[in-house]
């Protein structure tokens, strides 16, 4: 009699909704796991008529699409829910803010009317602030930038991993150079660099930390301090710009 | 700096300057460590319904410690409820410091950064008073690491400005091993006790520090229920047994009294239970159903210094359950107490709580259950939508005769039939706790295990019908703790501890028909005369623990960092010259007239009944519980003018709460 799950009243999913975070301050050194139980008690404290799955051990229906690395900031991550209710996306967003601890914060909701969402996702804007002198940043950059190919070393699930982090790097400009009129860094006291930086999603993916080793690799970058790495975005990649699209756009049309 | 600096004459401002610059957050030097240390979010806080509050705005600081990782630390009900109830005082703050693991401390020493409280990220050493939670000895070595880490000297003796160091939790009731690194210990509930606490220092402050460091903890001694260890000299005989323990300065009383917490439903703490971000050894959320046990179990420290016993009542515990709920989200909650079935209203109380909660994604647990078939009916109802898969009761010992002698009533009939009820229900692995090394164990009590288990088993096959089922026997080392009838008892050495589980690991494992169906879990008996030796040790034993940290002890309870050899080295080293050793403390026999380290501290417990129940123990004589039966004068009702609280309230039916509407819902 115990081998077979409890039927249970089972609501079908009424609706599903995408949900865009950040995570902020001190919580970039939440990990994804620490993430999911936090949004799941989150879910749970709002009120969200979740859908479950089947089972010995249901699991609320949640989607999570690649996220950030432990202690990389970001203010572009994306979840989506599927809910036994019709919900109001802007309720949804304050109630579920609130639930969330300050530091995980819910930057807009929005209903799902497309599909593949997580193939959307394509690349990635990364922010590194670098603590090194700009011109030791920038021969470092001009070193990547002029090879085609950085062997990085990483270690992964199943085990050390060697692959080139240089063909997915499609853009890498300092702050100073995009900006149109750039504070010189090198007065401040201890000099920072901000970079910004476009990556392509590829297997095995290219992180922040493979990028930062790719840039010691070349040049002779040394960090004064822990770099600071937040996603500014993720999105469709226009190739020709080199430009992160919203990647909510298909779902807005049709609303 | 303000203008005011130039004009300090009164000790007012002294403080007013200090409080300025104290109560900073180390939070940015913290930060670039961060990223190179493994699971940097257990530093960060930031926590769902922890509090932080303004420096200036408190009179009185605590740092509240739990001196194990956070992991550990964070669920543990006592310091939650303590945090809770010091920062609904309007000027006293309280924040929480966690052990930081060897990879930050290494960094912290080598950065100068201090030890640091998870709120507010403030330097341990700024606070007022620091409140160590002691659960179990073996967190010793990690008050004197947190206590480096801040700068504060490690013997009380050696400090000034710092903070008043408190020991509490079920250890402090012997805090003789760490006496010279206390400034005092509280026994028993804390809730009243730091409020105690709170008002005495506050108004030391107030009235600008009258007789300094030693004024305020005079203040504390007089009360008689603060233990300040600096206030009492110790004697020895020339055998090395203590002589005796008196105090040293005038109006200290000679004995110090425990705190009891009557009527817990007036304080149902915690209101907004902590949600940690890290994964924590317990993800759910807990209330407390009663304080205090009187089963009488004679191995049980817990049991005899949480007397007597004290229900929350069932219409209490179910708005605590709700209540908690909407403030967490979590998913499950378990109903907590030294042996839950025992609640009188348990019956209707589960019954209530599965009808509200069905449906809800929201499960339930009883955790501490005994050999009971009716507690087989409570699982049962408690995961009516759930998977089955164990169910856990601790018979203890492994004959009928060892269990007379630890007062453990349960008949070889009695777990049969229970597990038989909880196969029959559909659970598969039923899980078994065991004891070795008790008073008056033979090899024979230990073989007995198996032949239980083999039992429950060939019981199991026949009420399921199946073969797939399976027992799954964990085994403790017994250590004789303070304040139970075992107090005076040898605890058995580490080698015959590990021959006996030896002997019953064949045993189980050449078993054709049944070792398959039987799990054996259990560790070697080395941590345990470590635990033995801070357990009933005196203060002699304090230089024990501070050579062993010297030479790097840290994190004792986890098997990968404790080490017996540098115990034993360090025990050697640091009782050369006192004519006792380890074995002196742990593995040898006390007689009455002895005076133990711990008979000044008053659990309530009189010593003459301790005493006979230790003889009656010798004799396989067993006792009742005393809600069911006659008083059995164990002291502790008469003494501290308690009594034991029980229900039933008369209440059996709770009106089903309303159902929310969701706010988030489309119009």
């Amino acid at each position: 009699m115990a081998n077979k799950p409890p039927d249970r009243n089972l609501a079908p999913i009424a609706q599903k909704l995408r949900v865009r975070y950040a995570k902020r301050g001190r919580l970039r050194f939440s990990s994804h796991r620490d993430f999911q139980r936090a949004l799941e008690r989150a879910l749970r404290r709002a009120g969200v008529p979740m859908a479950y799955s089947a089972g010995f051990s249901p699991h609320p229906k949640i989607s999570y699409s690649n996220s950030a690395p432990t202690g990389v900031a970001s203010e572009a991550e994306y979840v989506e829910i599927g809910v036994t209710q019709y919900c109001d996306p802007t309720k949804l967003r304050d109630e579920l803010d609130a639930a969330l601890p300050e530091g995980l914060d819910v930057i807009e909701v929005i209903e799902a009317t497309s599909r593949d969402f997580s193939a959307r996702l394509e690349a990635s804007l990364w922010e590194m602030e670098i603590s090194a002198p700009a011109q030791e940043v920038a021969r470092a950059v001009e070193a990547l930038l002029g090879t085609s190919e950085v062997l990085v070393e990483r270690m992964t699930k199943s085990g050390k991993r060697v692959f080139d982090a240089r063909s997915a790097i499609l853009l890498m400009e300092s702050e100073s150079q995009s900006a149109v009129s750039a504070p010189a860094h090198t007065q401040m006291p201890l000099e920072c660099v901000i970079l910004h930086v476009v990556v392509r999603h590829i297997v095995p993916s290219v992180r922040p930390d493979d990028v930062l080793t790719a840039l010691k690799q070349v040049g002779t970058l040394e960090p004064r301090k822990p770099v600071r790495v937040t996603r500014l975005a993720q999105g469709p990649l226009t190739e020709v710009s080199i430009s992160i699209e919203d990647p909510f756009d298909p779902d807005r049309v049709l609303v | 700096m303000t203008s005011q600096s130039v004009e300090i004459n009164s000790s007012e401002n002294i403080d007013a300057l200090q409080s300025r610059e104290r109560g900073t957050s180390v939070f940015p030097q913290l930060e670039a460590l961060l990223p190179l240390i493994s699971k940097p979010i257990q530093y960060v806080g930031g926590e769902l319904n922890a509090v932080t509050k303004p420096w200036e705005q408190a009179i009185v600081h605590w740092a509240l410690m739990y001196p194990d990782a956070y992991e550990v630390g964070a669920p543990n009900q006592g310091v939650q409820i303590l945090y809770e109830v010091l920062n609904e005082q309007p000027d006293v703050l309280a924040e929480r410091t966690y052990s930081v693991w060897p990879d930050l401390e290494a960094l912290m020493r080598e950065h100068q950064v201090p030890a640091f409280t998870v709120d507010a990220h403030r330097n341990v050493a700024d606070f007022d008073l620091l409140g160590l939670s002691f659960s179990t000895e073996l967190g010793y070595t990690n008050m004197l690491t947190a206590l480096s880490l801040a700068n504060i000297p490690l013997h009380a003796v050696d400090r000034d400005h710092h903070p008043i160091v408190v020991a509490g939790g079920h250890a402090a009731f012997n805090p003789e091993p760490i006496a010279q690194f206390i400034d005092a210990a509280v026994l028993g509930d804390g809730e009243e006790a730091v409020l105690l606490i709170s008002n005495i220092v506050k108004a030391w402050i107030n009235a600008g520090r009258p007789g300094g460091r030693e004024g305020v903890l005079l203040e504390l001694a007089r009360t008689g229920c603060v233990y300040i260890p600096q206030f009492y000299d110790v004697e020895y005989l020339p055998d090395g047994r203590i002589k005796r323990v008196v105090p040293n300065r005038a109006d200290v009383p000679s004995r110090i009294t425990k705190f009891t917490l009557m009527d817990l439903d007036a304080w149902p703490y915690p209101k907004a239970p902590l949600v940690p971000l890290a994964e924590t050894v317990h993800e759910r959320m807990s209330v407390e159903i009663f304080r205090g046990c009187t089963r009488g179990c004679r191995f049980c420290q817990a049991g005899m210094i949480t007397r007597p016993v004290r229900e929350r009542s069932i219409t209490s515990i179910a708005e605590m359950v709700e209540n908690g709920l909407e403030k967490t989200g979590f998913e499950e909650v378990g109903l907590l107490s030294l042996s839950s079935a025992d609640h009188s209203e348990i019956g209707d109380l589960a019954r209530n709580l599965a009808d509200r909660y069905e449906e809800t994604q929201t499960s339930l647990s009883l955790p501490s259950t005994r050999v009971d078939a009716f507690n087989v009916d409570l699982a049962n109802e408690l995961s009516r939508n759930g998977r089955r898969s164990g169910l856990t009761f601790a018979p203890e010992g492994g004959s009928e005769r060892i269990r007379r002698v630890i007062n453990k009533l349960v008949s070889e009939e009695d777990l049969i039939r229970t597990v038989t009820t909880a196969y029959g229900a559909g659970w598969r692995n039923v899980k078994l706790y065991f004891m070795c090394g008790l008073p008056t164990e033979t090899d024979e009590d230990i073989l007995q295990i198996a032949t239980m288990a083999k039992e429950v088993i060939r019981a199991g096959r026949e009420a399921s019908g199946r073969r797939d089922i399976k027992c799954t026997v964990s085994i403790g080392g017994f250590v004789p703790k303070p304040h139970t009838p075992f107090q005076w008892a040898a605890q058995l050495d580490h080698e015959a501890t590990d021959a006996r589980l030896h002997k019953l690991k064949d045993t189980i494992r050449n078993d054709k028909e049944f070792g398959k169906a039987i799990g054996l879990r259990y560790h070697d008996g080395k941590p345990g005369i470590v635990e033995g030796i801070l357990s009933r040790g005196d203060r002699r034993v304090g230089n024990i623990i501070e050579t062993a940290w010297k030479n790097g002890a840290r994190f004792d309870g986890w098997g990968e960092y404790f080490s017996f050899d540098r115990w034993m080295e360090s025990a050697q080293y640091a009782l050369e010259g006192t004519g006792v050793d380890v074995d002196w403390f742990t593995t040898r026999e006390r007689d009455y007239t002895e005076v133990l380290p711990w008979d000044h501290l008053d659990s309530g417990l009189d010593s003459e009944w301790l005493w006979e129940d230790w003889q009656d123990a010798l004799a396989e004589v067993a006792v009742d519980d005393c809600r069911w039966t006659p008083c059995f004068d164990c002291g502790v009702c008469e003494q501290m003018d308690t009594e034991i609280q029980v229900g039933p309230t008369g209440v059996t039916d709770l009106p089903m709460p309303s159902p929310r509407v969701s706010p988030v819902l489309a119009q």
